[in-house]
């Protein structure tokens, strides 16, 4: 009979507790919340899938989910080809290779409201680097009034923060790939473009799934630098569901709509991001 | 050990239950069918009976969701809709 070894389960047994403080028993709580109306001291009171029916029936939950889903589309259509961009121009050796890399890290190091507060006071007209800049140039550039203004300060706030992460993803997979393969597209007399799409792209694959994820959960929770630089204005114009949910639970403390919010946005990411696995696995498998 | 902080309630405690069941069950049938049983269904991708249980659970809760966004409260005809949705993921994905 096959002997049954047990240590395995001791060895799991610190990530289980961890999971299970840190994800499973909030998200319970949470559950527990969505059906239930609370007006503080630990009471609550029934109320069924009534803020389900209220959430989804809410035009102010479909605005900031749309606003979201646009925010983390522009956000993945920008920095994965541009960190893909980056990864495939960056030497790879020699004392410039350790000059680009400690660069890309540099922005990664900054806390998320330290890189908020620093574009807010860069975007500012009346003594940031970048407002004034443009008030020179004649630009009409106001983030604080103007809705395109703050989204394209946050979208350019976002890429400066993060593109360098998925390029060292993506210069990680292309360091992996052996010198034969391109000795023998070199033989086969192949052009740039065709080592990039049947070489480096199907080898970079798996490290640019884990870059499409990470940057679309990131994007589609983001909260502290939309938070600190616009406030989710100007009116409503940036107020991403993170934004929403926390001007729900804090703000107004209605704990019971927002934890109902808070269920169905952590669906939407899961449905999403089994959506990019699927996608993007699928053509492995065939 | 006080957990009224959780604000557990009956329905709730026994969807925990019926989930908490769902994965004893998958880790008993494991135990007589090692393997995962991994196949390639309707969706082209290769899936074992944990990413069948994942894709039902997923989507049962947006049929329920989709239920009360466009049908109404009474949720028992989404639960029977659900039970279906999970045997064709189970037979075809």
């Amino acid at each position: 009979m096959k002997p049954w070894n047990n240590k395995a389960w001791l060895l799991v047994l610190p990530t289980l507790v961890l999971v299970a403080f840190s994800a499973v028993i909030p998200l319970m709580t949470v559950v527990n919340y969505s059906v239930q109306d609370t007006f503080g001291g630990n009471r609550f009171f029934w109320a069924g899938t009534e803020w389900y029916e209220q959430i989804l029936n809410s035009d102010r939950f479909w605005a900031a989910l749309w606003r979201s889903l646009l925010f983390s589309g522009i956000i993945l259509a920008i920095e994965i080809p541009l960190g893909v961009f980056i990864a495939l121009h960056m030497p790879r050796k020699g004392v410039w290779l350790s000059v680009c890399l400690v660069l890309m890290a540099l922005p990664l190091l900054i806390p998320w409201n330290v890189v908020g507060t620093i574009w807010q006071v860069f975007g500012r007209v009346d003594i940031g680097l970048l407002g004034r800049a443009m008030a020179e140039l004649g630009v009409n550039y106001n983030y604080v009034n103007n809705v395109g203004d703050a989204w394209v300060t946050l979208v350019v706030m976002d890429v400066w923060h993060w593109t360098s992460l998925v390029a060292l993803l993506a210069y990680a997979g292309l360091v992996s790939i052996p010198d034969a393969y391109y000795q023998a597209a070199e033989i086969d007399g192949a052009s740039r473009w065709a080592v990039f799409r049947h070489i480096q792209l199907p080898k970079m694959k798996r490290v640019l799934l884990i870059a499409v994820l990470l940057r679309f959960m990131d994007s589609f929770m983001i909260y502290t630098e939309p938070f600190v630089v616009t406030g989710g204005g100007p009116g409503n114009a940036t107020t991403f569901l993170s934004i929403d949910l926390v001007k729900m639970a804090l703000g107004q403390f209605d704990l019971g709509p927002a934890a109902a919010m808070s269920i169905i946005y952590f669906l939407i990411i899961l449905l999403l991001s089994w959506v990019f696995y699927a996608v993007m696995t699928r053509h492995d498998q065939e | 050990m006080d957990f009224s902080w959780m604000a557990w309630t009956t329905p709730t405690a026994i969807f925990f239950c019926v989930i908490a069941l769902l994965l004893l069950s998958m880790a008993l049938w494991e135990r007589v069918s090692p393997g995962g049983s991994p196949r390639r269904g309707i969706l082209g991708l290769e899936t074992t009976r944990g990413d069948r249980l994942f894709l039902s659970l997923l989507g049962a809760a947006f049929i329920h969701l989709a239920w009360l966004g466009l049908v109404g409260p009474n949720l028992w005809q989404a639960l029977g809709v659900s039970a279906i949705y999970a045997f064709f993921v189970f037979r075809f994905v």
